[in-house]
């Protein structure tokens, strides 16, 4: 690899993780404007013009509470949770298609960090390590809702992955290919892939809502029962890092969402209006960046609207409802590649 | 037995329909009922900014009122802070000096007259005690602060301005039918 090319990945990098940062950052603010909105309410608004400053408030806030480690806690593995819950949570972006090629000198440089050929099978390797911050940090806080929130978030983790994974793999039959800018690349204009697997999207969607941790499926922190879950004990900047890598997870899951199903960064007409190479990408990765700011809605709006799940019916949803759909949508798609 | 309102639904253990069962009609229903809200117009009053229009008997802050030549109306009696049920009241009394005749109105007046908001429950049982129109609740609110001390209001607080223009006005608590309510107030009370 160049010189340049290293530079520009480097800086890509820089870019990528602060605008994932950043957008966490204003999702928690916005999660909160859309529950006033929906409850009728205004939201914050204190802080900054329209309370926009309330992020890095309740930022400063976290830093300055007094931090606690629990007597009896396992220190290590207490520390360890939250920053390999973070960890995982901006992880995925490195394979994620932010834009297309851009042309600079005649030289192209790609807006994607690094372009795996197994990038799907990258996703699930992640997510299924971002169970772990949320299993240490629950574990050894020593406290038995943390526990019992740990526990929930491992089993809903792994009956939900494996629905995931079959949503997936009758994209990958349809595709081919595992390559996620492969994936884009095929879904120009309005090929989009949720025209091709509705109830894969479906399934898909459900289970990105699962292993999010979001509403109806927050089992791991369901705060009436308990308590807050995974991290009732943690405190300070640490609950911080909790809460962020939530959010993180969702902004790169509606990435992901996005990518796979959404036609990426392609922008259907964009080519018939006769812009410049370059300006199509730019525009291409605004549009990307529009496609995934609507899902994050998505994921608050139905927070606010569906109730918990109890336990058993989150099971018997994963179990006996997504899992046959999953099958019986791989079967459909085979059918209709082999007649087609 | 028959129903309020004709809206509640009978509901049972009844086996659910297919559209039912796979629960996606009523998740788009609540979604769409939801997205409704979102553009609804918004319960909230921000409160410092904009105020909510009061009752002209609302029952808030204080006042302890002068009469027409700036004097104070409170002689002491300590009637308010015995019919005050929460006990917010407290007072100590002192006799006027010859040539503050026109600061007080009487031979006595209260050097020291304090409620305590965080005790005050506002039913306004002070106001119907006081024989000398002097104090009243207003339309006024208590602020809140972060130390519970300064919410023990003291006469600089609760006395009513000099200034003219900066005088509390109470005719709305004072109408005819509450002046004569108060003359008989011996009357009630002893039934």
């Amino acid at each position: 690899m160049e010189a340049n090319d290293l530079i520009f990945k480097i800086i890509l990098l820089f870019l990528v993780f602060i605008i994932t940062l950043l957008v966490a950052m204003y999702s928690t603010y916005a999660e909160r404007k859309v529950a006033a909105f929906i409850q009728d309410r205004i939201g914050p608004n204190r802080a900054g013009t329209f309370g926009l400053l309330q992020p890095l408030a309740d930022g400063v806030k976290m830093f300055m509470k007094e931090d606690i480690i629990p007597l009896h806690a396992n220190k290590a593995l207490f520390v360890m949770g939250p920053s390999i819950a973070m960890t995982t949570a901006c992880l995925t972006g490195v394979i994620i298609p932010w834009g297309g090629e851009l042309n600079i000198g005649g030289k192209i440089y790609s807006l994607q960090i690094t372009d795996l050929n197994i990038g799907v099978l990258y996703i699930f390797a992640m997510v299924a390590i971002g169970v772990y911050g949320i299993m240490l940090g629950g574990w050894a806080s020593n406290n038995k809702y943390a526990l019992l929130g740990s526990v929930r978030a491992a089993s809903q983790m792994i009956s939900y992955e494996l629905a995931m994974a079959l949503a997936i793999t009758a994209l990958i039959l349809k595709t081919g290919t595992l390559s996620l800018r492969d994936i884009v690349a095929q879904q120009q204009g309005w090929h989009w892939n949720i025209f091709y697997q509705p109830l894969g999207f479906l399934i898909f969607l459900v289970c990105a809502f699962a292993e999010t941790n979001r509403a109806p499926f927050d089992m791991p922190e369901c705060e009436s029962e308990l308590i807050g879950g995974y991290h009732t004990e943690y405190s300070s900047m640490r609950l911080g890092f909790y809460l962020f890598a939530e959010y993180i997870n969702m902004f790169i899951s509606s990435a992901v969402l996005a990518t796979l199903y959404f036609g990426g960064y392609h922008m259907p007409f964009i080519s018939h209006l006769g812009l410049s190479a370059n300006t199509v990408v730019m525009l291409g990765t605004l549009f990307f960046f529009i496609k995934i700011f609507l899902l994050i809605f998505f994921f608050m709006w139905v927070r606010w609207t569906i109730p918990r799940f109890r336990y058993d019916q989150l099971m018997k949803l994963g179990w006996k409802g997504l899992l046959p759909l999953a099958f019986i949508n791989i079967f459909i798609t085979g059918l209709v590649m082999i007649l087609l | 037995m028959e129903s309020l309102t004709n809206r509640s639904k009978v509901t049972g253990n009844k086996k659910m329909s297919f559209l039912e069962w796979i629960y996606l009609p009523a998740v788009v229903k609540g979604l769409y009922i939801t997205i409704k809200h979102l553009f609804r117009k918004k319960a909230t009053i921000s409160y410092p900014e904009e105020k909510r229009e009061f009752s002209p008997v609302y029952r808030g802050l204080h006042v302890l009122k002068r009469d027409d030549a700036g004097r104070e109306r409170c002689t002491a009696c300590g009637l308010c802070a015995v019919a005050c049920p929460a006990e917010a009241i407290t007072m100590v009394a002192a006799e006027r000096k010859p040539g503050e005749e026109h600061l007080y109105r009487e031979e006595k007046y209260a050097k020291v007259y304090e409620i305590n908001m965080l005790r005050c429950i506002f039913c306004g049982d002070c106001e119907e005690a006081c024989p000398e129109e002097a104090i009243f609740l207003t339309n006024r609110l208590v602020p809140s602060e972060y130390q519970r001390n300064d919410l023990i209001y003291c006469k600089d607080i609760l006395l009513e301005p000099l200034d003219d223009a900066k005088r509390i006005d109470v005719s709305q608590r004072q109408t005819p039918a509450v002046k004569e309510f108060k003359k008989n107030k011996l009357l009630f009370h002893n039934k």
